[in-house]
C-alpha cells in the first residue's frame, strides 16, 4: 500500500502552498509522488531522494579536495572559526524554519557577528520602504475573497510563483469573488512580455528602469491631475484608464518582485508603489505584497523582529544590535573587506551574489549549511549537509504575507544525518564553552 | 526548591485586607505559604520597603504580527537605547516597541507576574505563540479576536448562542487561546471594503448583523461557556471626538447579564482602554473636545458587571497599534506618518501608526487627563486597571509614571502647569482640575494585581499572597511611612523592584534579574457538546476560502507552547 501524507506546506517559495500530497512507499521510507504541487516544489521532494546526496560534513583539503569529517568536528570547526573572528557575517536563513533561525540568533549574539539574510540582495529594499511609508497589506485569502484589481509589477508568478495565481489571486474563486477569474482584472506591469503578461487584461510594458515615473504617473492619474503625453513609454490615456479601473474596483491589490526591487531606484520605488496603495485607499480598499522569494525569508526577519528589533543588516558586533543597510549589509561587507569568516546556511550566495563578492568568501575562513552540491558550498571551506526542513524536518516557516505555517516532516533523513537546528545547537553549546574558556 | 521568607515589609494585599502591616510573606515550593510553614528559608529583608503580590497586567500588545511589524518598521523606536547583554541577560533593544526580552526585563523589573497579550489574530496564532515562548519570566496568555470573525457573524446574525460558543471553544482550542476579544465589532470587517462601523446599530456590508448584536451574543457565548475571563470589548469609535454615547451604548449591552463562571470572576464585560472611549465634543479642538469621563465611569459605578483598564496617554512618542483596523487609517490621514495594515481572511485586521502624544498640543493634555480621571472617579477599584494600552497610549515602560500620576495630586498639578502648554484649558475641558484623588497603594495594589486577576479568573493564582497562591511576590524599595514627599520616588520604586519572586524563584535580586524562570503559556481548553452543524461549517470554509487547510491551522503543542498551563473549562453539563 502506498501512503499518502496529506497537508504537505512545500519548502520552497513564499507561495508556501500547504496542500501538498506526498506518496510514500510501503515503508514509508521513500517519497515517490509528490501531487499538488508545482514542478519547482516536486522536484526538490524528489531531489532529496537522490542516491548520491552528501550524507556528511566535508572538509576542503589543501589541494581542493573534500574529506570527510564527523558534525562534531565541523561544529568545532565552524565555533572556533566564529570565535576567532573579529566580524564574522551568518548569512541565509530564508530557508530553513524559525526554531533555527533563533538558535542561529543566539550563536550570532554569542559572537559579535553580521547577520543577514537574503532579503539583502531581494526584498530588502521593500523592508526599507516599509520602515519609510509604512504598508498596507492583507492576507492572501483576503485577496482571494476579495480583490476585483491585481496587479503584478515587474514580477512574473507564472514562473517564479508557480501557484500563486491558482491558489490567491487570478483563479480562485473567493467568497466575494465566485466567477473566479472572470471577476478579476488583470494587469501586468513589466518590460518584458512575460507568461504572467501574456495572461494579463492589461499589460503595461513600460520602458526598463522607468518604474517610478510610471509609479508617480498612476499617482497624479488617481488625483485627476495632468500627465504628458508618454510616461516611461505608456501613452498617457492608458494610466488614466488603469487608475481609474484601480479606483473602480472593489478591492485592488498590487503584487510586485524583483523587477522593481531591484531596479534603478530600487527602495524609492516601493515607496512609490506603497503611496499609489495608500492613495487608492482614498477611494476604494487597496493592499500591496511583496512576493517574497525563499519559504521563509519572511520567517527570519520576523524572527530577528522580535530578538533584536530589526528584519536584516544586522550588525551585533557591538554587543548591541545595529542597522544599517549600505554599511552593515552583506555585500557591502564583503566589498570592503570587512570581514574575517563567512558562515552561510540557508541560501546560497554564490549563485546570487556579484562575483566580486562571492571571491571575497572564496578567501576568506567559511562554512555553508546546506543539504545541496551548491556554488557556495563549492567555494566554502566546510561543507555540513543537514537534513531537508520541510522535507526530513518540521518546523515553522512564514508565508510571504507573514502567515506562519508549520511544515512537516514526510520521511527520515539519511541515517546519521543532523538537521540544522541540531547542528546549530552543537555549535552553540561549543560557542559557549569556548568563549567559557577564553 | 528554595523557600523564602520576606520579612519587615509593609505588605498591602487588598484580598486579604492587609493595609501596609509589617507581615512575614513565606514561600515553599513554589507557592505562598503561612509564614510558620518554612523551614531554614532564605530571608528577604524588606525592612522600610512595599511588598505586594506580583504584578497582572490584563492589557498588552507585548507579542504578535503587529508588535512585530512596529518593531520592523520602526528602526527610529530603537535609536540610542539598544543595549549589550549582561549577566544572564541578552541584548536588548526598543522604546515603544521593545524586543521580546527587553519586555520581560521590563516587567520584572516592574514587579510582574503575568501578562495578556491583548489581541492576537488567530490565524497568526503561531507568531504570536513564537514571540511568546521566547519572552522568559514572565506567564502569558493571548486573547483571539472575534468581533469581526465570519463565522461570529453568521451565527450572531441568528443570534445562535450555543453554536457561536462551540465555534469559540474550537478556536480557543485551536489557537492555545485564552478568552474573547472583541475589537470594533463589525468595524474592521467592514475595513475589508473601506468602511467602517461607528455606531452599536450600524449594519456590516454583507453580513447584515450589527455590533450590538456581536458584543451581546460574545458576552452570553462567553457565559454560556462559563470562561475564566469576560468578554474583552474595544468598542466602535475609538478615538472620536462625542464617542462617550457610543461607549454608553456598548456598556449597556451587558445590563441584567449575569457572570456564569467557577473563577470568581463578578464581571461579564471588560472595557478596555476606557481612555480613548470618553470623548465629548465634535472635534479635536479645544473649543470643542470635552472629558466625558464622569459621565462613562459613573455609569459603570452604578452597576456591577463591569470592568475596565485605563489605557492612560504618557505623552510619549509611541507606536499605536490595533486589530481595528479603519481606525488606523483614520489615525494615519490625521498625522500623515507611515501605515501599515494587514487585514486577515475571515476573521480580523490590524493597522499599526506610530503616534507622538505632544505635550504642547491641546488634544494630547486632554487625552493624558481623561485616562487620568479614568482611574481617579472609579468607586471600587477591583474594577479599574492601570495599562496604557501598552504602546498605544504610552510604552509599557511608563506604568511606574501613571502610579506617580495616580497616586499624587502634586504630580498631576506639575504636569499641568509646566509640561502641558494648555494645562489651564484642560482644567477646563477635562475634569482633572477638580479631582484631588490620590490613590493609595492599597488601592493600587487592588488596580494592578488583585483587580485584573480576579476579572481574568486568576485570582486563585494571582495578584494576592493568600496562602496556596503561586509564589509570586514583588518587593519595591518604598517607605510608604517616610517616602510620601516626592513623587519621584514612587515612579522610581515601582520601575526598580529590589526583589522578584516568580512561581518560588528568585527572578530580581536586590535590581538585578538573575534567573529566568519558567514561563508558562497559560490557555483555555473548554469542552462543549459535539455540534456537527459547527465542525461542518468549519470544514466548508476551511475548503474553501481559507488558504491553509484545516489541519495545517491548528498550533501544535511542543513547539509553539512548551510550557502550557491549560485551564479546563466544561459547558457540556
Amino acid at each position: 500500500m502506498v501512503k499518502i501524507v496529506t497537508d504537505v506546506v512545500c519548502p520552497f517559495c513564499g507561495t508556501l502552498c500547504d496542500d501538498l500530497e506526498v506518496a510514500l512507499s510501503d515503508d514509508g521510507k521513500e517519497i515517490l509522488e509528490v501531487y499538488n504541487a508545482c514542478a519547482i516544489g516536486a522536484t526538490k521532494f524528489l531531489h532529496s531522494q537522490a542516491s548520491d546526496r552528501i550524507t556528511r560534513p566535508r572538509k576542503k583539503q589543501e589541494d581542493g579536495s573534500w574529506k570527510e569529517v564527523t558534525y562534531d568536528e565541523a561544529a568545532d570547526y565552524t565555533a572556533k572559526m566564529l570565535v576567532d573572528a573579529k566580524k564574522p557575517l551568518m548569512y541565509g536563513w530564508s530557508s530553513t524554519s524559525c526554531s533555527a533561525q533563533g538558535v542561529g540568533a543566539e550563536i550570532g549574539e554569542e559572537v559579535g557577528a553580521c547577520m543577514d539574510n537574503t532579503a539583502t540582495v531581494c526584498h530588502g529594499s521593500t523592508l526599507i520602504a516599509v520602515q519609510d511609508v509604512g504598508v498596507p497589506s492583507a492576507t492572501l485569502g483576503e485577496i482571494a475573497n476579495r480583490a476585483d484589481r491585481v496587479v503584478f509589477w515587474g514580477c512574473n508568478p507564472a514562473h517564479a510563483h508557480p501557484r500563486h495565481m491558482s491558489r490567491y489571486s487570478i483563479f480562485p474563486r473567493g467568497f466575494f469573488t465566485g466567477k473566479g477569474s472572470k471577476s478579476r482584472k488583470m494587469f501586468v506591469v513589466d518590460p518584458r512580455n512575460t507568461d504572467t503578461a501574456k495572461m494579463a487584461d492589461v499589460h503595461l510594458q513600460l520602458e526598463q528602469g522607468h518604474d517610478y515615473e510610471l509609479l508617480s504617473a498612476v499617482r497624479v492619474a488617481i488625483r485627476g491631475e495632468k500627465l504628458p503625453d508618454f510616461v516611461a513609454g505608456i501613452p498617457k490615456e492608458q494610466i488614466y484608464e488603469v487608475a481609474d479601473s484601480l479606483k473602480s474596483g472593489r478591492f485592488s491589490v498590487i503584487f510586485f518582485g524583483m523587477g522593481v526591487t531591484h531596479s534603478l531606484g530600487k527602495n524609492h520605488n516601493i515607496d512609490m508603489a506603497i503611496m499609489v496603495t495608500r492613495d487608492l485607499n482614498d477611494y476604494t480598499k487597496a493592499a500591496i505584497v511583496p512576493m517574497r522569494g525563499h519559504y521563509n525569508v519572511t520567517g527570519s526577519g520576523q524572527v530577528w523582529g522580535w530578538q533584536f528589533g530589526f528584519p536584516f543588516c544586522l550588525d551585533l558586533t557591538r554587543g548591541f544590535a545595529r542597522y544599517n543597510p549600505g554599511d552593515s549589509s552583506s555585500n557591502d561587507l564583503l566589498i570592503r573587506d570587512e570581514l574575517d569568516a563567512v558562515f552561510v546556511l540557508g541560501s546560497d550566495p554564490g549563485a546570487h551574489f556579484p562575483v566580486g563578492s562571492v571571491r571575497k568568501i572564496a578567501k576568506l575562513p567559511s562554512v555553508c549549511i546546506d543539504p545541496h552540491i551548491t556554488p557556495t558550498s563549492a567555494v566554502s571551506k566546510m561543507h555540513v549537509p543537514v537534513a531537508f526542513v520541510g522535507v526530513e524536518v518540521g518546523g515553522c516557516a512564514y508565508r510571504m504575507d507573514n502567515v506562519p505555517i508549520e511544515t512537516k516532516k514526510v520521511v527520515e533523513p539519511p541515517e546519521g544525518m543532523l538537521t540544522d537546528e541540531e547542528f546549530l545547537q552543537l555549535v552553540l553549546t561549543r560557542v559557549r564553552e569556548l568563549k567559557g574558556a577564553a | 526548591m528554595t523557600d523564602y521568607l520576606i520579612k519587615n515589609g509593609f505588605v498591602f494585599d487588598p484580598v486579604q485586607g492587609i493595609n501596609g502591616d509589617k507581615v512575614d510573606v513565606a514561600i515553599k515550593d513554589g507557592k505562598i505559604v503561612d509564614a510558620g510553614d518554612v523551614t531554614n528559608p532564605t530571608v528577604i529583608d524588606a525592612t522600610g520597603m512595599t511588598v505586594m503580590a506580583a504584578g497582572v497586567d490584563i492589557h498588552a500588545h507585548v507579542a504578535g504580527p503587529k508588535v512585530n511589524m512596529g518593531r520592523n518598521f520602526r528602526p527610529e523606536d530603537k535609536l540610542f537605547n539598544c543595549t549589550a547583554g549582561s549577566g544572564i541577560k541578552r541584548m536588548e533593544g526598543g522604546f515603544s516597541v521593545p524586543t521580546v526580552l527587553r519586555t520581560a526585563y521590563l516587567y520584572a523589573r516592574m514587579g510582574f507576574g503575568f501578562s495578556m497579550e491583548a489581541a492576537m489574530p488567530p490565524l497568526y496564532a503561531r507568531h504570536t505563540h513564537e514571540e511568546i515562548r521566547d519572552t522568559p519570566i514572565i506567564d502569558q496568555g493571548a486573547l483571539p479576536v472575534f468581533g469581526n470573525n465570519w463565522f461570529v457573524l453568521e451565527y450572531l446574525k441568528e443570534d445562535e448562542i450555543e453554536n457561536t460558543a462551540a465555534y469559540i471553544a474550537w478556536l480557543l482550542n485551536q489557537t492555545k487561546g485564552f478568552g474573547i476579544k472583541c475589537v470594533n465589532p463589525g468595524g474592521t470587517e467592514s475595513w475589508g471594503w473601506g468602511l467602517n462601523c461607528e455606531k452599536v446599530d450600524d449594519v456590516v456590508p454583507y453580513f447584515d448583523v450589527t455590533p450590538r448584536q456581536i458584543v451581546s451574543g460574545l458576552i452570553k457565548a462567553n457565559e454560556y461557556l462559563g470562561l475564566p475571563h469576560c468578554t474583552h470589548i474595544h468598542g466602535n469609535s475609538l478615538g472620536e471626538p462625542g464617542n462617550y454615547g457610543i461607549t454608553l451604548d456598548t456598556l449597556k449591552i451587558a445590563e441584567g447579564i449575569k457572570p456564569q463562571n467557577d473563577f470568581g470572576r463578578e464581571v461579564v464585560l471588560h472595557n478596555t482602554h476606557l481612555q480613548f472611549h470618553c470623548y465629548g465634543g465634535e472635534s479635536y479642538a479645544s473649543k470643542s473636545f470635552e472629558s466625558k469621563s464622569k459621565e462613562v465611569v459613573n455609569y459603570i459605578n452604578s452597576v456591577d458587571n463591569i470592568s475596565y483598564d485605563l489605557g492612560v496617554v504618557t505623552l510619549d512618542e509611541t507606536t499605536t497599534m490595533t486589530a481595528d483596523g479603519p481606525f488606523e487609517h483614520h489615525l494615519s490621514h490625521m498625522n500623515n506618518l507611515k501605515w501599515a495594515n494587514t487585514d486577515v481572511e475571515l476573521e480580523t485586521g490590524s493597522g499599526i501608526v506610530p503616534f507622538i502624544y505632544n505635550p504642547k498640543t491641546f488634544i494630547a493634555g486632554a487625552q493624558w487627563a481623561i485616562g487620568l480621571e479614568c482611574g481617579l472617579f472609579i468607586k471600587d477599584p477591583m474594577r479599574a486597571y492601570v495599562t496604557t494600552d501598552a504602546p498605544n497610549a504610552g510604552p509599557l515602560c511608563r506604568y511606574p509614571r501613571v502610579y506617580k500620576w495616580l497616586m499624587s495630586a502634586k504630580a498631576r498639578d506639575d504636569v499641568l502647569d509646566n509640561t502641558l502648554k494648555y494645562g489651564d484649558r484642560i482644567r477646563e475641558r477635562c475634569y482633572i482640575g477638580e479631582l484631588d484623588r490620590e490613590i493609595s497603594l492599597y488601592e493600587l495594589a487592588m488596580m494592578t494585581r488583585a483587580g485584573p486577576a480576579k476579572t481574568l479568573g486568576l485570582s486563585h493564582m494571582f495578584g494576592s499572597l493568600k496562602p496556596g497562591l503561586e509564589g509570586d511576590v514583588a518587593v519595591y524599595p518604598y517607605n510608604p511611612e517616610t517616602d510620601t514627599d516626592d513623587p519621584e520616588k514612587i515612579e522610581y520604586a515601582f520601575g526598580n523592584a529590589a526583589y522578584l519572586i516568580k512561581g518560588g524563584k528568585l527572578i530580581v535580586k536586590e535590581g538585578e534579574i538573575v534567573d529566568m524562570g519558567n514561563k508558562r503559556t497559560f490557555w483555555v481548553n473548554a469542552k462543549v457538546n459535539e455540534n456537527p452543524m459547527v465542525e461542518r461549517d468549519i470544514a466548508e470554509k476551511f475548503r474553501r476560502y481559507y488558504t491553509v487547510t484545516q489541519n495545517n491551522y491548528t498550533v501544535k503543542g511542543p513547539h509553539f507552547v512548551p510550557n502550557p498551563y491549560v485551564i479546563e473549562v466544561d459547558s457540556t453539563k
